[in-house]
């Protein structure tokens, strides 16, 4: 260390005036680069460098640590640059000092240097987190080569690394660590690696691929300590529990504006040191650029930018100011082999149009935001070579209104000038050309099939099987049918909703059969014309993946409708009700006891006799619901799931422990009947009665699933409604036993489970499907329900856990409190003053 | 934007509200604000109210930079407030900004919003 590598100025410079350069990386030595280009004789220069090297590409560190370019290769300027330029280099001895009175610099090895013009370009320090170990031997940050040094010699000696970030750099260090030959994991806060560049799909599409390279990557993962093992790091513990073992822990969270030299001199700092539009600092002396600088508001962690204020810079010292007015940035992720190019702004929003276009089958996933016909924003995941093109009709603001249609295929397709419209480019295709990929249908079958009576989308998937497999190729057969059929088209059938060309049928069936396991999956691998689905699609998707993957698929909170993610049902007035579930419609004193206590307790306004034979408590604010259900659980009551696509009651009458006519003991069935179902998530909300005799006292014929009892036995009714439409039940059965009710009602439970579409009640579903289909279904084949009866006893396996006692440990304690609050200020100036942020 | 200077004031991090959810704050004397994370990584923040009838609207499913509100379905668009589609009304919007991993509230917007 401060080893001084001086090039000695020469006798002539000393007549010019005097620029000092703190920081001898890619932002000084390119401001160095652009006043030399300009006027090569005007200052006498000396850059100062904290690092003992010459001035190398930080970005291509990357490269490096993976082993595909050495440092030499990244050196920008060698030594005989600063010589050929009379620059003065002090490398290894960063500046400690300002004192911008007597305008000098002083180096913590003691040289000191007087200018006329100081350009501090100190650039941006890593971010470390402030957890216990981080000071621990093994622990970096990926900034410089000596960074890079140390990740290499770990990746010699030892075998498994930590990447904490997940992020452009951390994902570049895990690459370069994965190619050395280390196992690595990533631990990303975030849902979404990426975040800032990528959306939910791509970032869905980065994580396969990383995946299968055979990195381990944890999404949602907060990072508690640094574990010591042997007096170095030994690994990572999460704030939740969970410990990873590590040789080395690379810290990749992000970086901060390094402004300390510069505040401590008094110039302005706010985040970065604050510029104007000619990189003038609150110093008209000192200038400052790169990731150091904070202009208009903005700080900047990427090289264009930099590229654009050292232009500036260099403009204002020596010629005419040409001011700075902010970048537009764009990334692309270096780890080899995965395409990836994000620009501009795609989170959407007000007169925002989203433009998707998925290629399952190719893992590409392409999104163009445009807004007032100019192109905002775009993600381009699998197939970048057309990230330029919308990066150069972002910077330009281009009218793009014109190849508006065209836009999301491309440079090549978009500006042929004769294909603007999609249909005239479906015209023009050949008869051999290749409509479906994935069933190998060229357009003259297409046509063919149409000509022979196909009129619609779903009756060319069922006869020549084009777009009957990923969908992608939807749009070229709908327009061959405009053009072969004109006005005689068929809608198509229904689909899930806008985001989508499939059916729910279509959908529930490649969950199944293709494996898909998440909503982001589905929606890349479907198509889905939306980044992240829409109010329909994602909750039908989350029962979909759940009834497919029980135990398998975790439940996704924010695809759920309020009542099913707070266990409440919300009223009018935002408040909640609350129903505890009383097994078959019988409760007793210390039930009845704990309800009235919660009542007064937290000022319930109501409490109110439900149709389904509970009580339901009204008023019950967000805050209170898991103080409520901690006093029910505490009297042995669970979740009545009143607020559910799910098992709401089981009416019962008293049958034949009190009443006279009553043949069988239809309140123990009941109870039987709701103890087996209850926590089971359905297409919508299910409802079953057992009435102890024909008299239906329990109204067995207008619930989805209702038992009447005989002397001989059980009736088995099916496919009741009492709500908008009345429907009543069908009789599908006759049974001698509870154990065969029981039985029967398990398989229609899971048939309904796994065929109705969401949010489709069991009365329309039988309409739909026809009775004769549900029996057919159900007795056919003698061993149909005993199978279907064991798919839900094992899907229920993993259901019944309360939610309302998890809630009242503490589960998802987010959902139930403020994330902070704003109180009054004093009555003198009545401004609201205290902010409390939540814990 | 007001034609006001924002006053700032912190909230909580930005790591506090998942991706896909919203937070709630209560402002004494004003209506509630709710912060909304959506999934492409953007926060806004409205007065916590459907131009409807009043319903939650940090309850309601958020999809792309829309919030569908929990009681009747009404889409309001969180970068303007205004209600989407047939629907007809709007939602005040509350200036927000993240910064230094924190989420910022304009004190001033919050202020013309009180209860009289």
């Amino acid at each position: 260390m401060n080893a001084q590598t001086g090039f000695q100025t020469s006798d002539k410079t000393s007549a010019r005036e005097r620029l000092v350069v703190i920081g001898n990386g890619m932002a000084g030595c390119r401001a160095v680069e652009e006043i030399l280009a300009l006027e090569p004789d005007r200052y006498a220069i000396t850059i100062f460098g904290a690092e003992p090297r010459v001035n190398y590409n930080r970005i291509m560190l990357s490269p490096v640590l993976a082993g595909e370019k050495s440092f030499d290769e990244i050196v920008i300027n060698g030594e005989d640059w600063y010589a050929e330029n009379a620059i003065k280099l002090v490398a290894g001895d960063p500046v400690v000092h300002i004192d911008r009175e007597a305008q000098q610099v002083v180096s913590r090895g003691g040289v000191i240097e007087s200018y006329d013009k100081l350009l501090i370009a100190t650039g941006s320090d890593p971010f470390v987190i402030p957890v216990p170990g981080k000071d621990l031997d093994g622990v970096v940050t990926f900034r410089d080569l000596d960074d890079v040094e140390t990740m290499l010699e770990a990746a010699n000696t030892s075998s498994k690394a930590v990447v904490i970030g997940g992020g452009l750099l951390g994902l570049e260090a895990a690459h370069g660590l994965s190619l050395r030959g280390m196992e690595v994991s990533v631990l990303h806060l975030m849902p979404t690696l990426m975040e800032r560049q990528l959306d939910e799909a791509a970032g869905y599409l980065l994580k396969s691929e990383l995946e299968g390279r055979g990195m381990e990557i944890l999404t949602g993962a907060d990072t508690g300590e640094i574990i010591e093992r042997d007096g170095r790091v030994g690994g990572v513990k999460l704030k939740d529990g969970t410990q990873i073992e590590a040789d080395l822990v690379v810290m990749a969270v992000g970086i901060r504006p390094n402004g300390t030299l510069a505040k401590a001199s008094g110039v302005e700092v706010e985040r970065g040191i604050v510029v104007d539009d000619n990189m003038v600092t609150s110093d008209p002396n000192i200038l400052a650029v790169g990731e150091c600088v904070q202009h208009r508001g903005e700080c900047y962690g990427l090289v264009a930018p930099l590229w654009d204020m050292c232009r500036t810079l260099a403009a204002g010292l020596v010629a005419s100011p040409k001011p700075y007015e902010g970048s537009v940035t764009s990334t692309k992720l270096k780890v080899s082999g995965v395409d990836l190019f994000s620009a501009g702004d795609f989170s959407g929003g007000e007169d925002c149009e989203d433009i998707v276009m998925r290629d399952a089958s190719r893992g590409i996933y392409k999104r163009v935001v445009v807004k007032d016909d100019k192109v905002i924003g775009a993600v381009l995941y699998g197939d970048t070579a057309d990230g330029n093109w919308y990066f150069d009709l972002l910077k330009k603001e281009e009218d793009v209104s014109e190849i508006r249609e065209a836009l999301i295929f491309g440079q090549a397709f978009a500006s042929g000038g004769v294909t603007l419209d999609p249909k005239a480019a479906v015209a023009a295709l050949s008869d051999d050309a290749e409509i479906c990929g994935c069933n190998g249908v060229s357009k003259s079958q297409v046509v063919g099939c149409i000509q022979e009576g196909a009129n619609s989308v779903d009756a060319v998937r069922s006869t020549c099987k084009a777009s009957a497999s990923c969908g992608s190729c939807t749009d070229l057969v709908e327009s061959l049918l405009a053009l072969t059929l004109g006005d005689e088209v068929e809608e198509s059938a229904q689909t899930m909703c806008g985001c989508t060309s499939f059916g729910h049928d279509d959908v529930r069936k490649a969950i199944v059969e293709r494996g898909y396991k998440s909503i982001p999956e589905v929606m890349q691998e479907m198509h889905w014309s939306t980044p992240d689905g829409c109010s329909k699609c994602r909750p039908a998707l989350n029962y979909y993946l759940l009834c497919a993957w029980p135990g398998e698929y975790v439940d996704d909170q924010k695809s759920r409708f309020v009542n099913e993610r707070l266990h409440a049902n919300i009223q009018k007035d935002g408040t909640y009700s609350v129903v505890p579930r009383m097994w078959g419609g019988v409760t007793n004193p210390r039930e009845l006891r704990a309800i009235a206590d919660v009542t007064e307790k937290f000022g319930a306004r109501m409490v109110k006799v439900t149709g389904g034979q509970r009580l339901d408590i009204f008023g019950i604010k967000k805050e209170d619901l898991p103080a409520v259900w901690a006093d029910l659980n505490a009297a042995g009551m669970v979740s009545g799931h009143a607020y559910g696509k799910s098992l709401r009651t089981v009416k019962t009458c008293v049958g034949s422990e009190w009443c006279r006519f009553g043949t069988q003991d239809s309140t123990g069935l009941g109870i039987k009947l709701e103890q087996m179902s209850w926590g089971s998530w359905m297409p919508h909300k299910f409802k079953m009665a057992v009435s102890g005799c024909p008299r239906n006292c329990a109204e067995a014929t207008i619930k989805d699933f209702g038992v009447i009892c005989v002397e001989s036995g059980y009736e088995i009714h099916i496919g009741g409604n009492g709500g908008i439409k009345v429907r009543v039940t069908d009789l599908i059965d006759r049974v001698e036993t509870e154990e065969e009710a029981l039985e029967l009602s398990a398989a229609f439970i899971q048939l309904y489970r796994e065929d109705a579409w969401y949010l489709e009640r069991t009365a329309p579903w039988v309409e739909r499907k026809g009775l004769e289909w549900v029996k057919s279904q159900l007795f056919d084949d003698p061993a149909t329900v005993p199978a279907l009866a064991e798919r839900f006893r094992y899907s229920q396996s993993f259901m019944q856990d309360d939610p309302w006692a998890q809630r009242a440990a503490g589960a998802r304690h987010d959902l139930h409190s403020h994330v902070g609050s704003i109180s009054a200020g004093p009555p003198e100036d009545g401004a609201i003053i205290a902010v409390e942020p939540a814990e | 934007m007001s034609a006001t200077t924002p006053d700032w004031v912190s909230i909580c991090a930005a790591t506090s509200i998942e991706p896909g959810m919203a937070g709630t704050v209560p402002v004494e004397g004003a209506d509630e604000i709710a912060i909304f994370h959506t999934i492409g990584g953007e926060f806004y923040a409205l007065v916590n109210k459907c131009p409807h009838k009043g319903g939650p609207l940090s309850q309601g499913i958020v999809h792309g930079d829309n919030v569908s509100c929990p009681l009747h379905n009404w889409r309001i668009s969180l970068t303007s407030g205004e209600a989407l589609g047939e629907d007809e009304g709007c939602t005040p919007t509350i200036p927000l900004k993240v910064e230094d991993e924190l989420i910022w509230l304009d004190r001033t917007a919050i202020l013309a919003g009180q209860k009289v």
